[in-house]
């Protein structure tokens, strides 16, 4: 299959390892992946922020960018979510971006889901010899509804020990520009998540979602816990012959 | 702060061993962030909130999950609320001839002023000084405690965490459990320094046994019910085919106030209107399991205009507009009006379970007071315009409203009423900046060239804003190269597997992989 990838701008600029990861584990699996260069930013922030008319001219510059893609993968769940979600409420009804938006958005997906929905794949080869535990996201919970299938991807891995998370429902206290408009609640939320983290005993912090893994994987390594954070893409890329760095 | 005070006619008690707010409104409280930060800081709050928002969450979730038609019924509680507001006119003028026909009078106040009036005047009328009360948020919205105190009313809350935010002189804190900031101990302190300067003393002797300390309140209640003529309360809802006034609660203490005196008062939203008692069915299996976690209410109250010989015999409903009209006319905002407090959204809110219902300046604190407030009181203060933003937009709040109130689509709604407002000219250059930049490949392939480039040059703490990252986080490290050079570079150049590794595609020497410039190296 030959899937778009829509890389996220945090990823792009600040993680490329989770999309050179992404790149070599649909490879693997013998897809093609296309990276369309006029793509930028779902325009999350903006949205979440109150500015909307720039989410408007970035959800624009998306739609026109992906219109022609079977498949889109955003391998971000809030980003998946934004243009799922959130698009829908940015064009007038009727308009032409409300209906490319109509058109387009049921074909975007977050990696679990092209996985285990559009690919029918739970084993994807992947060897990760550590201990994990999984942070399920509010944006991949509560609005793509990823429900099992990160866990079934990675119940799947060789010599991977899961763990399971306490209060693994409760939100991380990242929430895009609420992380600095409203610091402090921020960081309590976030030293409870990392507490809860550190008590699993895991290794790794694995998501769907580097912006989450940016706050928590801050808190944890300013706390000094030696627990790494890594995008779910990275594990599921991870092979005996090329293990992923951790 | 308020120039009124709801401070005990007797004023000469300390109270000291109880740290408290001493100002009687929220008026003048800071923005939610300055709030939230003291609030983060007591360990003790911290604690309390922790536990008794945590203990709530899981009874709704036990006794919500059991029932197999929840999510028919949300929609159902939903559906009527948006039907009933839709024909608001209508089931207004139906309700106000059905309490007229049984012998009640209903008032119409636009404003609080005019509710604070009414209510004062009412109860002047009937020579009395004191009123007790039943816990209601609308008079609380209004702040009639303090308007009666000014018209030399002193009104008594009879709701035991009303009682004890009462004799603490401090503020609500939660909609459902306006003390849930105090836990026994403190409560204890509060019974055994306050109650003497209000009525009945507690005992010498009282413990924080949750026995000994519901004893010591029913001591000091009972005899303010029997002697108190007026009472005063709100209504959960207001049933328009009959006129019949319902309230919910646990304790049995609004039952007193509803039955003993001999005139009732009741204040009500103009949204707590349910068309027929068929309708009030959905609410009342909705409302107990979503507030208290439990499968039905316990004390549930109902009453028609008046009853001779039998209950008050003098009955008046005030119908509260105060700023209902323009949140009605707000298209998304409106379904904040679905809302039937019951305190759910409070209780699974994780900024509220840190910043305590305090930091958000208002009666209505939480997720729903994040919507309803900025709504009722506009967004031109500093406090009003901060509380959209008082939320990681978790979506929790919205997946356990038994009416479904998208409160994340509100809260980004009311950002952008904020954001079109003058001001915030910093962020407004940050964000028309990153726009910008995100409005072109090419601008944003030269932001991540740059950004590689002064990669050594980043500090760990940072200055200005950022030092709100990095106070409490460290900071991702910058690649060398973007994912998207990466792709032009090298990227773009591989192709699928159909049978295993293709030759050349997998390395085993990590020293080369790393000189090949894979995992963002180069």
């Amino acid at each position: 299959m030959r899937i778009a990838l829509f890389i996220t701008c945090v990823n792009d600029t600040l993680y490329p390892r989770t999309g050179q990861a992404v790149v070599r584990l649909l490879r693997r699996l013998g897809h093609e992946v296309v990276f369309p260069e006029s793509q930028t930013c779902c325009g999350q922030m903006h949205y979440n922020t109150g500015y909307r008319r720039e989410a408007q001219r970035l959800a624009v510059r998306f739609v026109e960018t992906f219109a022609d893609a079977d498949a889109v993968l955003a391998p971000s769940g809030s980003c998946a979510a934004m243009v799922r979600d959130n698009y829908p409420r940015l064009g007038e009804p009727g308009s032409r971006l409300d209906r490319a938006v109509a058109e387009l958005a049921p074909r975007v997906y977050d990696l679990s889901e092209l996985l285990v929905d559009v690919l029918g794949v739970t084993d994807v080869g992947a060897y990760f010899p550590h201990t994990v535990t999984y942070h399920p996201t509010c944006h991949g919970l509560r609005l793509l509804k990823l429900g099992d299938r990160p866990y079934r991807l990675l119940r799947e891995v060789r010599g991977i020990d899961l763990r399971e998370l306490p209060g693994a429902a409760e939100c991380c206290g990242f929430g895009g520009t609420f992380a600095v408009k409203n610091p402090d609640v921020s960081a309590a939320m976030g030293s409870d998540k990392a507490r809860n983290v550190a008590a699993t005993g895991a290794e790794v912090l694995c998501a769907v979602d580097n912006s989450c893994l940016m706050h928590i994987g801050g808190t944890l390594e300013r706390g000094r816990t030696g627990v790494k954070a890594v995008h779910l893409a990275e594990i599921l890329a991870s092979t005996e012959q090329e293990p992923a760095r951790i | 702060m308020s120039s009124v005070s709801p401070r005990s006619p007797h004023s000469a008690v300390p109270a000291e061993a109880v740290p408290a707010h001493r100002s009687a409104t929220f008026v003048g409280m800071p923005p939610f962030p300055d709030a939230a930060r003291a609030a983060t800081r007591d360990s003790q709050l911290r604690h309390n909130l922790r536990k008794a928002t945590h203990t709530i969450r899981d009874k709704r979730d036990t006794v919500v999950s059991e029932l197999d038609d929840w999510s028919e019924l949300r929609a159902a509680g939903k559906a009527i609320k948006d039907r009933t507001l839709r024909h608001l006119d209508h089931y207004l003028e139906r309700l106000e001839e059905a309490v007229t026909a049984a012998g009640g009078t209903v008032h119409w106040a636009a404003d609080a002023a005019e509710a604070n009036a009414i209510v004062t005047g009412l109860v002047r009328a009937t020579g009395e000084r004191d009123v007790v009360k039943v816990k209601s948020m609308a008079t609380q919205e209004i702040e009639l405690n303090e308007a009666l105190a000014e018209a030399g009313i002193t009104a008594y809350e009879t709701d035991l965490a009303e009682l004890i935010v009462q004799l603490s002189e401090d503020l609500p804190s939660h909609i459902l459990v306006p003390a849930i900031h105090r836990n026994r101990a403190e409560i204890r302190e509060i019974f055994r320094d306050r109650m003497a300067a209000w009525g009945a003393p507690a005992p010498d002797d009282l413990s924080d046994d949750p026995r000994a300390l519901a004893e010591a309140a029913r001591v000091h209640l009972r005899e303010r019910f029997l002697r108190t003529r007026v009472a005063v309360s709100g209504a959960n809802f207001a049933v328009a085919e009959t006129g019949t006034l319902v309230v919910l609660e646990s304790e049995g203490n609004g039952r007193m106030c509803l039955t003993l005196p001999r005139t009732l008062i009741s204040v009500v939203g103009i949204e707590k209107i349910v068309p027929t008692w068929s309708d009030l069915e959905v609410f009342l299996q909705l409302l107990p399991r979503s507030s208290t976690g439990e499968r039905m209410n316990p004390y549930t109250s109902t009453w028609t205009g008046v009853t001779p010989g039998d209950g008050p015999q003098e009955f008046h409903l005030v119908l509260l507009d105060n700023g209902r009209t323009d949140v009605l006319a707000d298209t998304v905002g409106r379904q904040a009006l679905r809302c039937i407090r019951c305190s759910a959204c409070l209780n699974i809110c994780p900024v509220y379970e840190r910043a305590g219902g305090h930091a958000y300046g208002s009666v209505y604190p939480g997720p729903i007071g994040a919507i309803l407030t900025p709504q009722l009181r506009g967004t031109a203060s500093p406090a009003d315009a901060a509380l959209p933003y008082a939320s990681s937009l978790c979506g929790a709040c919205y997946e356990v409203c038994p009416v479904a109130i998208d409160i994340p689509e509100v809260l980004v709604h009311l950002r952008e009423e904020v954001t079109a407002r003058p001001g915030h000219l910093g962020e407004k250059a940050a964000m028309g900046a990153a726009g910008w930049v995100l409005e072109g490949e090419r601008r944003l392939g030269a932001a991540q060239r740059a950004a590689s480039a002064a990669r050594g040059l980043v500090p760990r703490r940072l200055p200005g804003p950022g030092a709100a990252w990095t106070d409490t986080r460290d900071i991702p490290e910058i690649p060398e190269e973007s994912f998207r050079s990466w792709w032009r570079r090298e990227g773009r150049h591989g192709r699928a597997e159909t049978e295993g590794p293709a030759p050349g595609q997998l390395r085993d020497d990590p020293a080369e992989r790393a000189g090949r410039g894979e995992d963002g190296g180069r």
